[in-house]
Protein backbone atom coordinates (compact mmCIF):
# COMPACT_ATOMS: atom_id res chain seq x y z
CA UNK A 1 0.00 0.00 0.00
CA UNK A 2 2.80 2.48 1.03
CA UNK A 3 4.66 1.35 -2.07
CA UNK A 4 1.25 1.88 -4.55
CA UNK A 5 1.12 5.49 -2.71
CA UNK A 6 4.95 6.62 -3.45
CA UNK A 7 4.30 5.50 -7.16
CA UNK A 8 1.16 7.37 -7.31
CA UNK A 9 2.85 10.92 -6.12
CA UNK A 10 6.18 10.20 -7.84
CA UNK A 11 3.93 10.39 -10.75
CA UNK A 12 2.10 12.39 -10.14
CA UNK A 13 4.90 14.92 -9.06
CA UNK A 14 6.85 14.19 -12.13
CA UNK A 15 3.89 15.20 -14.37
CA UNK A 16 3.67 18.49 -12.49
CA UNK A 17 7.51 19.00 -13.06
CA UNK A 18 7.09 18.45 -16.65
CA UNK A 19 3.81 20.48 -16.96
CA UNK A 20 6.68 23.48 -15.39
CA UNK A 21 8.46 23.77 -18.58
CA UNK A 22 5.19 25.81 -20.35
CA UNK A 23 5.36 27.73 -16.80
CA UNK A 24 6.42 31.12 -17.13
CA UNK A 25 9.59 32.45 -15.53
CA UNK A 26 9.80 33.51 -11.81
CA UNK A 27 9.37 36.75 -11.55
CA UNK A 28 8.92 37.31 -15.09
CA UNK A 29 6.60 41.01 -15.52
CA UNK A 30 4.97 39.74 -18.75
CA UNK A 31 3.69 36.38 -17.48
CA UNK A 32 0.09 35.20 -18.20
CA UNK A 33 -0.97 36.00 -15.16
CA UNK A 34 0.20 39.70 -15.03
CA UNK A 35 -1.03 40.54 -18.20
CA UNK A 36 -4.90 40.32 -18.13
CA UNK A 37 -6.74 41.90 -15.02
CA UNK A 38 -4.33 42.74 -12.49
CA UNK A 39 -3.09 46.24 -14.31
CA UNK A 40 -6.28 47.53 -14.35
CA UNK A 41 -6.33 46.80 -10.83
CA UNK A 42 -2.52 48.76 -10.39
CA UNK A 43 -3.59 51.33 -12.48
CA UNK A 44 -7.30 52.10 -11.73
CA UNK A 45 -7.71 51.60 -8.15
CA UNK A 46 -6.51 54.85 -6.79
CA UNK A 47 -8.19 56.92 -8.85
CA UNK A 48 -12.15 54.42 -8.15
CA UNK A 49 -11.82 53.54 -4.46
CA UNK A 50 -8.65 56.03 -3.05
CA UNK A 51 -7.64 52.84 -1.39
CA UNK A 52 -3.41 53.08 -1.39
CA UNK A 53 -3.17 49.12 -0.73
CA UNK A 54 -4.90 47.55 -3.65
CA UNK A 55 -4.62 44.15 -2.35
CA UNK A 56 -7.33 45.64 0.45
CA UNK A 57 -9.26 46.98 -2.48
CA UNK A 58 -9.49 44.01 -4.67
CA UNK A 59 -10.43 41.90 -1.45
CA UNK A 60 -13.19 44.29 0.17
CA UNK A 61 -14.37 45.77 -3.63
CA UNK A 62 -14.02 44.83 -6.68
CA UNK A 63 -13.84 41.20 -5.41
CA UNK A 64 -16.30 42.01 -2.27
CA UNK A 65 -18.81 39.27 -2.91
CA UNK A 66 -16.33 36.55 -3.26
CA UNK A 67 -14.89 37.83 -0.25
CA UNK A 68 -18.29 37.87 1.71
CA UNK A 69 -18.79 34.55 1.23
CA UNK A 70 -14.94 33.50 2.52
CA UNK A 71 -16.52 34.99 5.33
CA UNK A 72 -19.69 33.28 5.45
CA UNK A 73 -17.03 29.64 5.30
CA UNK A 74 -15.55 31.25 8.51
CA UNK A 75 -18.33 31.34 9.94
CA UNK A 76 -19.66 27.81 9.22
CA UNK A 77 -16.43 25.75 10.46
CA UNK A 78 -16.86 28.19 13.76
CA UNK A 79 -20.99 26.43 13.47
CA UNK A 80 -19.45 22.93 12.41
CA UNK A 81 -17.11 22.75 15.47
CA UNK A 82 -19.83 24.38 17.78
CA UNK A 83 -22.20 21.36 16.16
CA UNK A 84 -19.69 18.45 16.37
CA UNK A 85 -17.98 19.24 20.13
CA UNK A 86 -19.73 21.04 21.88
CA UNK A 87 -21.69 19.12 25.15
CA UNK A 88 -24.33 19.83 27.51
CA UNK A 89 -23.15 17.14 29.99
CA UNK A 90 -20.97 18.25 32.62
CA UNK A 91 -18.02 15.96 32.75
CA UNK A 92 -18.10 12.99 34.93
CA UNK A 93 -16.60 13.64 38.45
CA UNK A 94 -14.93 16.88 38.48
CA UNK A 95 -13.12 17.60 40.81
CA UNK A 96 -13.11 20.97 42.45
CA UNK A 97 -9.85 22.10 42.96
CA UNK A 98 -8.72 26.03 43.99
CA UNK A 99 -5.86 27.58 45.13
CA UNK A 100 -6.00 30.40 47.81
CA UNK A 101 -4.86 33.52 46.22
CA UNK A 102 -2.98 35.04 48.95
CA UNK A 103 -0.22 31.93 50.26
CA UNK A 104 -0.60 29.65 46.86
CA UNK A 105 -2.06 26.51 48.88
CA UNK A 106 -3.98 24.10 46.43
CA UNK A 107 -6.59 22.66 48.37
CA UNK A 108 -9.43 19.89 46.75
CA UNK A 109 -13.13 20.16 47.90
CA UNK A 110 -14.65 16.68 48.06
CA UNK A 111 -18.21 18.09 48.06
CA UNK A 112 -20.05 20.63 46.32
CA UNK A 113 -19.77 24.24 48.56
CA UNK A 114 -23.08 26.21 49.22
CA UNK A 115 -21.61 28.38 48.32
CA UNK A 116 -18.87 29.44 45.42
CA UNK A 117 -16.14 31.19 47.24
CA UNK A 118 -14.96 34.31 45.69
CA UNK A 119 -12.30 33.84 43.05
CA UNK A 120 -10.15 36.43 44.73
CA UNK A 121 -9.92 34.84 48.08
CA UNK A 122 -10.29 30.86 46.32
CA UNK A 123 -9.24 31.04 42.46
CA UNK A 124 -10.84 27.78 40.91
CA UNK A 125 -7.96 25.74 38.91
CA UNK A 126 -8.16 22.70 36.33
CA UNK A 127 -7.94 19.46 38.00
CA UNK A 128 -5.09 18.47 35.76
CA UNK A 129 -3.60 21.88 37.23
CA UNK A 130 -0.12 23.00 35.81
CA UNK A 131 1.75 25.14 38.24
CA UNK A 132 1.10 28.64 38.60
CA UNK A 133 3.79 30.37 36.99
CA UNK A 134 3.87 34.52 38.05
CA UNK A 135 5.94 35.74 35.15
CA UNK A 136 4.04 34.17 32.20
CA UNK A 137 0.52 34.94 33.69
CA UNK A 138 2.05 38.65 34.54
CA UNK A 139 3.91 39.04 31.18
CA UNK A 140 0.81 38.06 29.23
CA UNK A 141 -1.61 40.12 30.82
CA UNK A 142 0.90 43.07 30.26
CA UNK A 143 0.92 41.88 26.72
CA UNK A 144 -2.46 41.60 25.51
CA UNK A 145 -3.73 44.90 25.33
CA UNK A 146 -1.02 45.92 22.88
CA UNK A 147 -1.69 42.69 20.79
CA UNK A 148 -5.07 44.00 21.06
CA UNK A 149 -4.58 47.31 20.27
CA UNK A 150 -2.28 46.23 17.36
CA UNK A 151 -4.97 43.98 16.28
CA UNK A 152 -7.51 46.89 15.77
CA UNK A 153 -4.91 48.97 13.79
CA UNK A 154 -4.09 46.21 11.62
CA UNK A 155 -7.90 46.30 10.60
CA UNK A 156 -7.91 50.21 10.52
CA UNK A 157 -4.93 50.86 8.53
CA UNK A 158 -5.60 47.83 6.27
CA UNK A 159 -6.29 50.80 3.17
CA UNK A 160 -2.73 52.30 3.86
CA UNK A 161 -0.61 48.90 4.79
CA UNK A 162 -0.49 45.48 4.96
CA UNK A 163 -3.59 44.37 6.92
CA UNK A 164 -7.61 44.49 7.09
CA UNK A 165 -9.68 42.67 8.44
CA UNK A 166 -8.36 38.87 8.12
CA UNK A 167 -5.26 39.76 9.73
CA UNK A 168 -6.23 41.88 12.43
CA UNK A 169 -9.37 39.53 13.17
CA UNK A 170 -6.63 36.60 13.76
CA UNK A 171 -4.12 38.57 15.65
CA UNK A 172 -7.21 39.75 17.71
CA UNK A 173 -8.68 35.85 17.94
CA UNK A 174 -4.58 35.01 19.26
CA UNK A 175 -4.55 37.48 22.09
CA UNK A 176 -8.04 35.52 23.60
CA UNK A 177 -6.25 32.56 22.62
CA UNK A 178 -3.27 34.02 24.55
CA UNK A 179 -5.35 34.06 27.43
CA UNK A 180 -6.10 31.33 27.77
CA UNK A 181 -3.10 29.28 27.22
CA UNK A 182 -1.29 31.72 29.84
CA UNK A 183 -3.68 32.34 32.39
CA UNK A 184 -6.55 29.29 31.98
CA UNK A 185 -9.60 29.05 29.86
CA UNK A 186 -12.00 29.56 32.71
CA UNK A 187 -10.29 33.23 32.66
CA UNK A 188 -10.44 33.80 28.77
CA UNK A 189 -14.11 32.26 29.09
CA UNK A 190 -14.94 35.01 31.66
CA UNK A 191 -13.89 38.05 29.18
CA UNK A 192 -15.39 36.04 26.43
CA UNK A 193 -18.53 34.04 27.56
CA UNK A 194 -19.51 31.56 24.47
CA UNK A 195 -22.80 33.67 23.73
CA UNK A 196 -20.41 36.64 22.90
CA UNK A 197 -17.89 34.56 20.75
CA UNK A 198 -21.04 33.29 18.66
CA UNK A 199 -23.26 36.70 18.53
CA UNK A 200 -20.13 38.02 17.24
CA UNK A 201 -19.13 35.81 14.76
CA UNK A 202 -22.92 35.47 13.10
CA UNK A 203 -22.77 39.76 13.50
CA UNK A 204 -19.59 40.28 11.22
CA UNK A 205 -21.22 38.35 8.62
CA UNK A 206 -24.21 40.34 9.27
CA UNK A 207 -22.39 43.87 8.96
CA UNK A 208 -21.08 42.28 5.89
CA UNK A 209 -24.12 41.33 3.92
CA UNK A 210 -26.16 44.51 5.49
CA UNK A 211 -23.79 46.93 4.00
CA UNK A 212 -24.29 45.33 0.37
CA UNK A 213 -28.05 45.70 1.44
CA UNK A 214 -28.03 49.11 2.21
CA UNK A 215 -25.78 49.60 -1.58
CA UNK A 216 -29.23 47.54 -2.32
CA UNK A 217 -31.87 49.89 -0.74
CA UNK A 218 -29.80 53.25 -2.19
CA UNK A 219 -30.53 52.10 -5.61
CA UNK A 220 -27.10 50.79 -6.68
CA UNK A 221 -26.04 46.80 -7.03
CA UNK A 222 -25.39 44.81 -3.93
CA UNK A 223 -21.75 46.05 -2.50
CA UNK A 224 -21.23 49.22 -4.60
CA UNK A 225 -20.15 51.68 -1.87
CA UNK A 226 -20.44 54.36 -4.01
CA UNK A 227 -23.80 54.59 -3.27
CA UNK A 228 -23.52 55.27 0.42
CA UNK A 229 -21.63 58.74 -0.52
CA UNK A 230 -25.32 60.95 0.43
CA UNK A 231 -25.54 58.93 3.74
CA UNK A 232 -22.19 59.58 5.10
CA UNK A 233 -21.87 62.86 3.21
CA UNK A 234 -18.96 62.00 1.12
CA UNK A 235 -18.24 62.03 -2.63
CA UNK A 236 -18.50 58.56 -4.31
CA UNK A 237 -14.69 57.75 -4.84
CA UNK A 238 -14.70 58.07 -0.67
CA UNK A 239 -17.86 56.42 -0.03
CA UNK A 240 -16.02 53.63 -1.70
CA UNK A 241 -12.77 53.95 0.64
CA UNK A 242 -15.35 54.19 3.98
CA UNK A 243 -17.78 51.02 2.49
CA UNK A 244 -14.79 49.13 2.32
CA UNK A 245 -13.83 49.91 5.89
CA UNK A 246 -17.04 48.72 7.18
CA UNK A 247 -16.74 45.42 5.60
CA UNK A 248 -13.67 44.76 6.95
CA UNK A 249 -14.70 45.44 10.73
CA UNK A 250 -17.12 43.23 10.05
CA UNK A 251 -14.57 40.45 8.37
CA UNK A 252 -12.39 41.32 11.93
CA UNK A 253 -15.01 40.73 14.38
CA UNK A 254 -16.82 37.41 12.56
CA UNK A 255 -12.91 35.82 11.91
CA UNK A 256 -12.08 37.23 15.80
CA UNK A 257 -14.84 35.22 17.14
CA UNK A 258 -14.60 32.27 14.99
CA UNK A 259 -11.21 31.61 16.19
CA UNK A 260 -12.00 31.56 19.39
CA UNK A 261 -14.62 29.67 18.96
CA UNK A 262 -12.90 26.89 17.37
CA UNK A 263 -10.51 27.32 20.02
CA UNK A 264 -12.57 27.07 22.95
CA UNK A 265 -13.94 24.17 21.68
CA UNK A 266 -11.37 22.28 20.63
CA UNK A 267 -9.12 23.21 24.17
CA UNK A 268 -11.90 21.98 26.42
CA UNK A 269 -13.88 19.43 23.65
CA UNK A 270 -16.77 20.82 23.93
CA UNK A 271 -17.10 21.62 27.72
CA UNK A 272 -15.87 24.72 27.70
CA UNK A 273 -14.82 24.73 31.19
CA UNK A 274 -11.34 23.49 31.25
CA UNK A 275 -8.57 22.43 28.84
CA UNK A 276 -4.93 22.72 27.46
CA UNK B 1 23.19 14.79 -24.11
CA UNK B 2 24.21 18.29 -22.88
CA UNK B 3 23.16 18.96 -19.35
CA UNK B 4 23.92 22.66 -19.62
CA UNK B 5 20.60 23.23 -21.27
CA UNK B 6 18.85 22.55 -18.04
CA UNK B 7 20.86 24.68 -15.53
CA UNK B 8 18.86 27.86 -16.90
CA UNK B 9 15.12 26.25 -16.23
CA UNK B 10 16.62 24.78 -13.01
CA UNK B 11 17.37 28.61 -11.79
CA UNK B 12 14.12 30.04 -13.53
CA UNK B 13 11.82 27.71 -12.01
CA UNK B 14 12.66 26.99 -8.84
CA UNK B 15 9.65 28.09 -7.32
CA UNK B 16 7.90 25.93 -9.09
CA UNK B 17 10.36 22.53 -8.18
CA UNK B 18 9.78 23.85 -4.32
CA UNK B 19 5.91 23.76 -4.45
CA UNK B 20 5.71 20.39 -6.04
CA UNK B 21 8.05 19.00 -3.54
CA UNK B 22 5.80 20.58 -0.92
CA UNK B 23 2.63 19.69 -2.67
CA UNK B 24 4.07 16.05 -2.95
CA UNK B 25 4.63 15.93 0.70
CA UNK B 26 1.72 17.01 1.99
CA UNK B 27 -0.07 14.27 -0.52
CA UNK B 28 2.00 11.48 0.31
CA UNK B 29 1.32 12.15 4.00
CA UNK B 30 -2.66 12.29 3.23
CA UNK B 31 -2.56 8.76 1.07
CA UNK B 32 0.02 6.79 3.25
CA UNK B 33 -0.36 8.11 6.51
CA UNK B 34 -2.26 5.42 9.10
CA UNK B 35 -2.69 7.82 11.72
CA UNK B 36 -5.89 10.84 11.34
CA UNK B 37 -3.48 13.77 13.02
CA UNK B 38 -0.76 12.93 10.37
CA UNK B 39 -3.05 13.57 7.65
CA UNK B 40 -4.78 16.32 8.25
CA UNK B 41 -0.75 17.77 9.01
CA UNK B 42 -0.17 16.37 5.07
CA UNK B 43 -3.68 18.60 4.38
CA UNK B 44 -2.17 21.74 5.62
CA UNK B 45 1.23 21.33 4.44
CA UNK B 46 -0.65 20.70 0.63
CA UNK B 47 -2.72 23.82 1.31
CA UNK B 48 0.81 25.62 2.28
CA UNK B 49 2.13 24.79 -1.19
CA UNK B 50 -0.91 26.10 -2.80
CA UNK B 51 -0.23 29.45 -1.32
CA UNK B 52 3.27 29.46 -2.40
CA UNK B 53 2.40 28.88 -5.69
CA UNK B 54 -0.04 31.83 -5.61
CA UNK B 55 2.01 34.18 -4.08
CA UNK B 56 5.34 33.69 -6.39
CA UNK B 57 3.06 33.90 -9.63
CA UNK B 58 2.45 37.17 -8.39
CA UNK B 59 6.39 38.29 -8.00
CA UNK B 60 7.53 40.29 -10.44
CA UNK B 61 11.46 41.99 -11.43
CA UNK B 62 12.06 45.18 -9.91
CA UNK B 63 8.47 45.51 -8.44
CA UNK B 64 7.55 46.14 -5.34
CA UNK B 65 4.80 45.50 -3.09
CA UNK B 66 0.75 46.28 -4.52
CA UNK B 67 0.48 49.41 -2.10
CA UNK B 68 0.73 52.49 -4.39
CA UNK B 69 3.38 55.20 -2.61
CA UNK B 70 2.74 58.60 -2.02
CA UNK B 71 -1.00 57.22 -2.41
CA UNK B 72 -2.47 61.03 -1.35
CA UNK B 73 -0.91 63.37 -3.07
CA UNK B 74 2.65 62.40 -3.03
CA UNK B 75 5.32 63.74 -5.61
CA UNK B 76 4.32 61.40 -8.57
CA UNK B 77 0.57 60.76 -7.81
CA UNK B 78 -0.28 60.96 -11.78
CA UNK B 79 1.82 57.95 -13.03
CA UNK B 80 0.85 54.51 -11.82
CA UNK B 81 2.94 51.61 -14.11
CA UNK B 82 1.59 48.62 -13.33
CA UNK B 83 5.26 47.01 -14.07
CA UNK B 84 6.57 48.99 -10.75
CA UNK B 85 3.88 46.79 -8.35
CA UNK B 86 3.59 43.18 -7.99
CA UNK B 87 0.63 41.42 -9.32
CA UNK B 88 -2.27 42.00 -6.17
CA UNK B 89 -4.42 39.30 -7.49
CA UNK B 90 -2.67 35.87 -6.19
CA UNK B 91 -2.25 37.61 -2.80
CA UNK B 92 -5.87 38.44 -2.28
CA UNK B 93 -7.18 35.48 -3.12
CA UNK B 94 -4.18 33.87 -0.41
CA UNK B 95 -5.33 35.68 2.08
CA UNK B 96 -8.54 34.56 2.15
CA UNK B 97 -7.35 30.87 1.70
CA UNK B 98 -5.10 31.20 4.61
CA UNK B 99 -7.77 32.03 6.55
CA UNK B 100 -10.03 29.45 5.19
CA UNK B 101 -7.24 27.02 5.61
CA UNK B 102 -7.42 27.80 9.51
CA UNK B 103 -11.04 26.77 9.66
CA UNK B 104 -11.20 23.66 7.80
CA UNK B 105 -7.90 22.62 9.74
CA UNK B 106 -10.30 23.51 13.06
CA UNK B 107 -13.17 21.61 11.56
CA UNK B 108 -10.67 18.63 10.73
CA UNK B 109 -9.82 18.51 14.45
CA UNK B 110 -12.68 18.90 15.44
CA UNK B 111 -14.04 15.63 13.89
CA UNK B 112 -11.20 14.05 14.75
CA UNK B 113 -11.86 14.68 18.47
CA UNK B 114 -15.01 12.77 17.98
CA UNK B 115 -13.83 9.78 15.60
CA UNK B 116 -11.27 9.69 19.32
CA UNK B 117 -14.73 9.67 21.89
CA UNK B 118 -16.17 7.19 19.90
CA UNK B 119 -13.48 4.73 18.73
CA UNK B 120 -10.55 5.67 20.98
CA UNK B 121 -8.24 5.50 18.42
CA UNK B 122 -7.15 7.58 15.67
CA UNK B 123 -5.09 5.23 13.51
CA UNK B 124 -7.07 4.44 10.62
CA UNK B 125 -6.51 0.43 10.60
CA UNK B 126 -7.80 0.04 14.26
CA UNK B 127 -10.64 2.45 13.08
CA UNK B 128 -11.62 0.43 10.14
CA UNK B 129 -11.70 -2.82 11.88
CA UNK B 130 -13.74 -1.80 14.73
CA UNK B 131 -16.12 -0.99 12.29
CA UNK B 132 -15.73 -4.27 10.32
CA UNK B 133 -16.29 -5.95 13.29
CA UNK B 134 -19.86 -4.16 14.36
Amino acid sequence: MKLLSLALVILVGGLFIAATADFPHWGDPASPASRHVSPRYIEKTMEETSVPNIVTAVLADYRGYDTMFETAVVFTAGVACFLLLRRRDPRPEPKRVYRHVATGVIVEMKQEPAKEPSPSVFARIDDDWVPHDLIIMNVCRLLIPFIQLFGLYVIAHGHHSPGGGFQGGVILGASIILLALSWDLRTAMNRMAETATGLMSAVGVFIYAGVGALCLAMGANFLDYSSLGPLMFVDPIHARSLGIFFVELGVGLAVMATMVLIYKNLASEGHLDQGL
Amino acid sequence: MDMTQYIPVLLTKYNYWVYITLMMIGLWAMIAKNNLIKKIIGMSIFQTAIILFYVSIGAKYGATIPILSHGHGGAHEAAVRAVDYINPLPHVLMLTAIVVSVATLGVALALSIRIHRRYRTLEEDEILSQLREQ
